[in-house]
């Protein structure tokens, strides 16, 4: 039996064991009288289910990732294994053969040596198994009985129930943020290995991104990554926020402060659905649409040298996908400011724009401000718009037509297709994530921040 | 929207106000301010029901009644404040100095620098002191220079009794003043742009009573400048403030007159039995 269907059989006993807890606990409520019975039936019925499945379920996994070492060692002590080389390599490589014959996953070996080892995994495998079966449906009775003899009119079984719950419920949030370690630890991990090789004051100061497996002459290795952070911020923190920031800021103004409801009630669902279009189909509008139309109107104004991967095409295109995020923040601000403010500057005297502009977007500014940053920090770290439409050639130049490349799009480019991970040029990638993981995390909590500080400011 | 709910206002008969049993009269000399049969609508639901009254220069108003009477929305339509609510609908007849100010002609900026308010809450600008004093004369254009919006800063502080207490901080915001000052900060603010009208709308019922005595005393200073008409829940404050009272009631005037006739001697049995805390 699998161990997946082991484990559907663990739950499936809890069930059974629910009911048994249940039915015991029934018995104890003889009228409507409180107190005497600590915690209501079903809650005597959880109690036994989890103390039955739960046990058994936690000797499942561990027995699953303990359990192929002791296979392979018991597999070892037969009399076949030794005539096995000695040599790592090959040794590792005929009993994974023979393991997978024996679990039914390859059907002939290619090596004699694996078959002759198929019989004796064979046994140590289903000798395992079985123990591990016997085992877990064991734990599942014994907790189960255990508990069901526990099962009385004063056990608090509802507060251990709900204690039970919330463990679950804090494991689950646990494993977003243990996520987030663990990437961040990986890439450090890499990274290291990287710097080992290149030097990091080359890496973040050099000018010359030519990545290449092996050091020049002159001991240069081409891992400058200056014009790829140069390349990121021009599209993502220029270019298009200066897209994003006018046109975000004026829809939310129009939005909170001139729109009537109705038309406001369909223009922010609109708007929000702007953010949840796929980045790769941006991309194609950037490369297909706006970069052969910039470069024709580059070229019609007399600049030649514009390419049809543009700098340009990306930003404005990754601004237009940023406008979303903008408006929303900038709404969520501009809303947040008291309607005592408005009205005191309209009081005044003061038109609807110089209220606008004097009192509104001052005193949302830091909100607005929060809103930009998050959306910069979104913006250097997208990567389908630059792939498809910014270019590969890490030029170092403020020409908005000519083609730069991006931290993004390097680390695509550096991991498709079939890599070494033991080349400078495949660990410079992870390099070139650990910047970018910092700078977005950097970013997104000054934005947090200042949001927050922001929010306390008026309650 | 904002300036376009003057095409609501129907040319109702002044006649009809006049078989109405109250006093509209402010008193001696000409009215600053007349109101004739003012309806207003929020939606469906009338929220004032053929209201006259008219406003003193030499005079404050108190407006007095239980809470949603009406008395702050009869305020706000004094300097057409009741615009920013889309659904708000204003009828009858309201005049500054004789001018029809729901007319189409009527500049609604121009009449709410001529009209000032100040609200129930202290609601300075997240600005500097200066700044928020400044605010009015500098969106109408009142100051040729530096040194004129210095001095009407100043003057309009004095006027307020806030300069002593921010003269050396005038570039701190004007939200880190205490409550009671902020109050006195935003009526600087009113005073700054020379109005004819003050309008406050429960100005002392965030104040604690130090703040409240000083606000009082501020409006005895001011009054005869401005033609002033204060809201207020308290009863107390309207026989100390005022020289007029109106008793509102359900979106209806009750009673108006001399404020120590109203107090002492009213003449409708409502208006008594509010005043002697019957209900409201």
């Amino acid at each position: 039996m699998s161990s997946t269907a082991l484990l559907v059989l663990v739950f499936g006993l809890g069930g059974v064991a629910w009911f048994f807890g249940r039915i015991k606990a029934s018995g104890f409520v003889t009228g409507g009288t409180r107190g005497e019975v600590h915690s209501l039936p079903s809650y005597h019925g959880w109690y036994v289910a989890l103390w039955a499945a739960i046990p058994a379920a936690v000797f499942l996994l561990v027995w699953n990732i303990v359990s192929p070492a002791l296979i392979t060692d018991a597999a070892l002590t037969s009399p076949t294994a030794q005539q096995l080389p000695t040599d790592s390599f090959t040794r590792g490589s005929i009993l994974a053969e023979a393991r997978s014959i024996a679990s039914g996953n390859q059907e002939k070996a290619f090596n004699p040596l694996s078959q002759a080892m198929v019989e004796p995994y064979r046994t140590a495998i289903t000798y395992y198994q079985t123990l591990g079966m016997a085992a877990a449906i064991l734990l599942v009775f014994a907790c189960g009985a255990f508990a069901w003899l526990k099962v009385k009119p004063n056990l608090r079984a509802r507060t251990k129930v709900e204690r039970v719950t919330m463990i679950a419920l804090l494991l689950a949030s646990l494993i977003a943020i243990i996520t987030t370690i663990g990437i961040f630890i990986s890439l450090i991990f890499e990274s290291a290995r990287f710097f080992s090789m290149v030097s990091p004051i080359d890496f973040l100061f050099g000018t010359e991104w030519n990545p290449k497996a092996v050091a020049g002459p002159r001991g240069e290795t081409g891992f400058g990554a200056i014009p790829l952070f140069w390349g990121t911020v021009f599209i993502g923190a220029i270019i298009a926020m200066l897209v994003a920031i006018p046109l975000g800021l004026m829809s939310a103004i129009y939005l909170t402060q001139y729109a009537p409801a109705q038309f406001r009630a369909w223009m922010k669902p609109i708007l929000e659905v702007l953010a949840g279009i796929p980045t790769v189909v941006y991309g194609y509008f950037a490369a297909l649409t706006v970069a052969p139309a910039l470069r024709d109107l580059a070229v019609s104004i007399g600049i030649s040298s514009a390419s049809s991967e543009s700098a340009l095409a990306a930003g404005v295109v990754m601004g237009i996908m940023i406008i979303p995020f903008v408006s929303s923040m900038a709404d969520d601000s501009i809303a947040a400011v008291p309607s005592a403010m408005r009205d005191g500057s309209l009081a005044m005297g003061a038109t609807k724009s110089e209220t606008i502009k004097k009192v509104l977007i001052p005193a949302a500014l830091p909100g607005v401000v929060g809103g930009v940053l998050l959306a910069v920090s979104r913006a250097i770290g997208e990567t389908m718009i630059v792939v498809m439409a910014a270019g590969l050639a890490a030029n170092m130049t403020a020409n908005p037509f000519s083609s730069v490349t991006t931290v993004t799009t390097q680390i695509v480019k550096l991991l498709t297709g079939d890599q070494e991970f033991d080349s400078p040029k495949t660990l410079a990638a992870f390099a070139l994530g650990l910047v970018l993981f910092i700078v977005t995390l950097l970013l997104n909590l000054i934005a947090l921040r200042v949001v927050k500080k922001y929010r306390e400011a008026y309650e | 929207m904002d300036d376009m709910t003057s095409g609501d206002i129907q040319e109702s008969g002044v006649s009809s106000a006049e078989g109405a049993s109250q006093s509209i009269s402010a008193g001696d000399g000409p009215p600053k301010m007349t109101t004739r049969n003012v309806n207003v609508f929020y939606g469906e639901k009338q929220a004032i029901d053929n209201v006259s009254i008219d406003v003193n220069m030499d005079n404050v108003t108190a407006f007095i009644g239980p809470s949603g009477c009406g008395k702050s929305t009869f305020l706000r339509c004094l300097n057409r404040m009741n615009d920013t609510i889309p659904i708000a609908k204003v009828t009858g007849d309201i005049t500054l100095e004789g001018e029809d100010i729901y007319a189409p002609q009527m500049d609604v900026v121009q009449l709410r620098a001529r009209v000032g308010m100040v609200f129930q809450k202290p609601n300075p600008f997240p600005k500097s002191i200066y700044d928020n004093i400044a605010y009015g004369p500098r969106i109408h254009g009142l100051a040729s220079g530096k040194d004129e919006l210095d001095h009407i800063v100043e003057t309009s502080l004095q006027r307020a009794g806030l300069w002593n207490e921010v003269k050396d901080r005038l570039q701190d915001s004007g939200t880190a003043l205490s409550g009671g000052q902020q109050q006195r900060l935003c009526i600087a603010r009113a005073i700054a742009v020379d109005p004819e009208v003050i309008l406050m709308d429960e100005p002392c019922s965030a104040l604690d009573p130090i703040a409240t005595a000083k606000i009082e005393e501020l409006i005895h200073e001011i009054r005869g400048k401005y033609a002033i008409v204060i809201v207020t829940h308290n009863m107390q404050q309207a026989a100390r403030v005022s020289q007029r009272t109106a008793f509102f009631h359900l979106g209806t005037l009750v009673e108006y007159g001399v404020t120590t006739d109203i107090f002492t001697n009213p003449t409708e049995e409502r208006t008594r039995d509010y005043i002697t805390g019957r209900y409201g």
